[in-house]
């Protein structure tokens, strides 16, 4: 695995963190794969009165599945299920078997704050696979932190905050746009761009990190235009006359749900088609879930800047690709997010056993340094500020759905959540 | 029973069973998690009330009630978030001592209207004033040109929509979709501790009760029963000499400061304010907590509030996926059985055979007629 270790970057990794990510990751070759739970008496490993039970430990997933983040929750909830199953047919964590209490964060920041505080308080769960939008997160961060609960959050996201309750395992806003700006650019030759998106605090720091980058950091490179419109906005005739008259190389779209649709289907409309590359469409907001609203004839030949696509074609995600067909039907497509809400379990499960304990603290102090193998993306590590080193995909839409990987980095990009430069 | 008398016997038996209800049974019987819950519910009920008078008494139905809770929720969040917000917590951003998402947005400085917001004597007016400044603009426009019933009630859910928007579009100076978020402490007291949630459960009892009494108040005096004949025959009050707008306005700014008060307390048990609580989801929301209730009484609201929400909360544990189509069911029940909801099933079903009972144990109390309003 030597040649996927992080690239040691001069602003970032420490020697300390390689040395503890080589200790993890040899800690974790010579762990027995299922370890029993007399060896754990449940007083040694739950100081703190989790529900931890002398075979049975119990976490909870928090996600909206009614309301309008509905459809794009239910993917998360899917894979965190999965991967539960699996690590419980494993023998489970530390000889215990997962339950999980579900729910519904019903798409409503407050009722996410409830029934964190539900889970932590009443139920006492030893962690949470929860939260989509930034503004459930924000929501549920200071019940975290006051009740010290831990929380697996899976969505790609802007960045600016890293919470000793929380482990992103999605990508900071950086680990998402750079690296796709940068290959536009050089394999593209795209020299202007026009940033849009939906009006809310991911894509407004997203396009302010893209045009940083193009700005400061990139030769030659400017932006033609920036625009931002309301969540659910239908109309973008007004955006796409600017777009043609200004003729930049690149549209750089961060249109979230289903704005979406109405986007990409005028876009067609006013004859600027993806696949001319003329502007080039790359967009981070648009996965494979989306894409099933979008329909693939509408979005072919448009480039996507992901962690994660279902046609990457590495053993662990054939396997698991497969796994989540037999559970839940042929007829899914898998996300970028859904891939990163199936690391949660994983990941907590690394830490619980490096620690050997199910208390919070432990179990923080414990994942620094926590490595996967087993990824579906590949192989991914949780990094000091407990985000995931992960490498950026482009990918190309294709009309079935799917995307086409185009490009990879290849080496993990580091996180970094508050990006010097970039603010 | 005299007409100028503030409350009958059988009113003061419903307050007092309302008071040992929030006062005693709830904290007697739940931990303090569900009794925070029910703080939270108890928020809503301070709306639910606003809304029996304007709507049961006044005939005025408001879609927009969120706008008001919401106001007063973001007033009290204004202040908790500076008060959050010292340079020594914030020493991480660009810009110290300002709230963190305006840092997010760039922006370098608080703005001017942000100012008055340190102080808590100004918060705490501006919980009242606002909401009410901003309803008597509505009801100026809308009740001195005579635009009422359905009409009205487009136009507050319009207000509903555009005031989410614009905080929503603002996100440098409100937050936007996330809201406030991460407020702490009130003058130094942690609001965040189980101990502070439940004091704040029961100076949210007191002030419930306080807007309660000045329902009563309204609903007794010539006031009120000018609006029950506005809502009736409006014409004929007009005919009267009666400045028909001026009661409306009144009872719309009223209602709209009850909203205020619970928005703030919302703020300060639940610890953030977002727009969804704005919106015409939530304003609807409201409005069927007041129906359920019963939107003729002032004490079904509160029954209505805290019933829907914690069916709301339980029917959402039990049956994550399924539990909307439960909730959607009772609505449809209430309003195709009991068209004036709990305080209905109460006056025309439980009181009359209490009546009996108590009747055929004391011969001397003298029958009465359950009081009945028509329906609209």
């Amino acid at each position: 695995m030597s040649d996927e270790t992080p690239k040691k970057k001069s602003t970032g990794l420490s020697r300390r963190e390689v040395l503890a990510g080589g200790t993890a990751l040899s800690a974790a070759l010579f762990l027995p794969k299922s370890l029993k739970a007399a060896d754990f008496p449940t007083a040694e490993i739950n100081t703190t009165g989790l529900a931890v039970t002398d075979d049975t430990v119990t976490i909870g997933i928090l996600h909206s599945v009614t309301g309008t983040m509905a459809i794009s929750e239910t993917g998360s909830v899917q894979a965190e299920k999965l991967a539960i199953d699996q690590i419980n047919a494993q023998g489970g964590i530390l000889g215990r078997k997962i339950e999980y209490i579900q729910e519904d964060g019903a798409s409503d920041w407050p009722t996410f704050a409830e029934k964190a505080r539900k889970l932590l308080v009443n139920d006492k769960v030893a962690s949470v696979m929860g939260c989509w939008t930034s503004a459930s997160r924000k929501a549920v961060l200071p019940v975290f932190e006051q009740h010290n609960g831990f929380l697996y959050y899976p969505t790609f996201y802007e960045g600016l905050e890293e919470s000793p309750n929380v482990i992103y395992t999605g990508q900071e806003a950086t680990q998402q746009i750079i690296a796709g700006l940068d290959w536009v650019n050089q394999t593209k030759g795209a020299k202007s761009f026009y940033l849009l998106g939906s009006d809310y605090i991911w894509p407004r720091t997203s396009n302010k990190i893209a045009r940083k980058h193009i700005e400061n950091f990139m030769e030659g490179c400017k932006v033609v235009g920036e625009e931002y419109y309301p969540l659910g906005h239908t109309q973008f005739n007004s955006v796409i006359n600017k777009i043609r008259l200004r003729k930049p190389d690149v549209i750089y779209a961060i249109v979230v749900g289903g704005s979406n649709v109405a986007f990409y289907k005028q876009l067609i409309a006013a004859g600027i088609d993806p696949s001319a590359e003329k502007p080039i469409v790359l967009t981070i907001s648009v996965t494979e879930d989306e894409i099933r609203g979008i329909g693939g004839e509408n979005i072919e030949g448009a480039y996507a800047c992901m962690k994660y696509f279902q046609s990457l074609e590495n053993e662990n995600n054939l396997k698991f690709v497969e796994e989540f067909k037999k559970m839940w039907g042929d007829d899914i497509a898998i996300g970028d997010v859904t891939q990163a809400a199936y690391l949660g379990p994983w990941l907590w499960k690394a830490a619980v056993e490096k620690a050997g304990s199910f208390d919070v603290d432990k179990v923080r102090e414990a994942s620094p340094g926590i490595e996967l193998t087993t990824a579906p993306e590949g192989y991914v590590k949780i990094h000091e500020n407990h985000h995931l080193w992960s490498k950026t995909r482009v990918g190309r839409a294709q009309a079935d759905g799917q995307y086409e990987v185009v490009f990879e980095t290849a080496e993990l990009v580091e996180p970094d959540p508050f990006p010097e430069g970039y603010q | 029973m005299t007409r100028s008398s503030f409350m009958t016997r059988k009113e003061l038996i419903g307050f007092l069973i309302l008071a040992a209800v929030i006062f005693l049974l709830l904290p007697a019987m739940l931990d303090s998690f569900r009794l925070n819950l029910f703080g939270k519910y108890l928020t809503y009920a301070f709306v639910a009330v606003g809304l029996a008078l304007c709507w049961g008494a006044g005939g005025i139905l408001s879609l927009g009630q969120g706008v008001f809770f919401g106001l007063g929720g973001y007033c009290m969040a204004m202040f908790l978030k500076l008060e959050a917000s010292t340079p020594e917590n914030t020493a991480i951003q660009s810009t110290p001592g300002i709230p963190d998402f305006m840092d997010w947005n760039q922006l370098t400085e608080l703005p001017v209207w942000w100012q008055p917001f340190y102080s808590l004597p100004l918060a705490l007016l501006a919980v009242l004033a606002v909401p009410v400044v901003f309803a008597f603009i509505i009801g100026f426009a809308m009740f001195t040109r005579r635009v009422g019933g359905v009409y009205f009630a487009i136009i507050t859910q319009a207000f509903a929509a555009i005031l989410t928007i614009l905080i929503i579009g603002q996100q440098g100076y409100t937050g936007g979709v996330n809201g406030i978020t991460d407020l702490r402490t009130l003058l130094g007291w942690d609001i965040r501790t189980d101990e502070a949630k439940t004091t704040l459960y029961f100076v949210n009892g007191v002030l419930l009760f306080a807007v309660l009494l000045i329902a009563q108040y309204v609903r007794k005096s010539k006031l009120g029963r000018l609006l029950i004949a506005m809502r009736d025959q409006e014409d004929r009050v007009r005919f009267s000499g009666y400045n028909v707008a001026n009661f409306k306005i009144f009872i719309f700014c009223l209602g709209a400061a009850f909203a205020g008060i619970g928005g703030a307390m919302f703020t300060l048990q639940v610890g953030f304010m977002s727009p969804t609580l704005v919106g015409i989801v939530p304003s609807i929301e409201m409005v069927i907590f007041c129906a359920v209730g019963g939107r003729l009484s002032i004490l079904g609201a509160v029954y209505g509030a805290l019933l829907v929400n914690w069916a709301k909360t339980s029917f959402s544990e039990a049956f994550p996926e399924l539990w909307l189509l439960g909730l959607g069911g009772l609505f449809i029940a209430v309003v195709m059985f009991f068209p004036n909801g709990l305080a209905g099933v109460w006056s025309e079903q439980i009181e009359p055979r209490l009546t009996k009972l108590s009747k055929r144990s004391d011969t001397a109390t003298p029958k009465r007629a359950a009081e009945r309003a028509p329906a609209e």
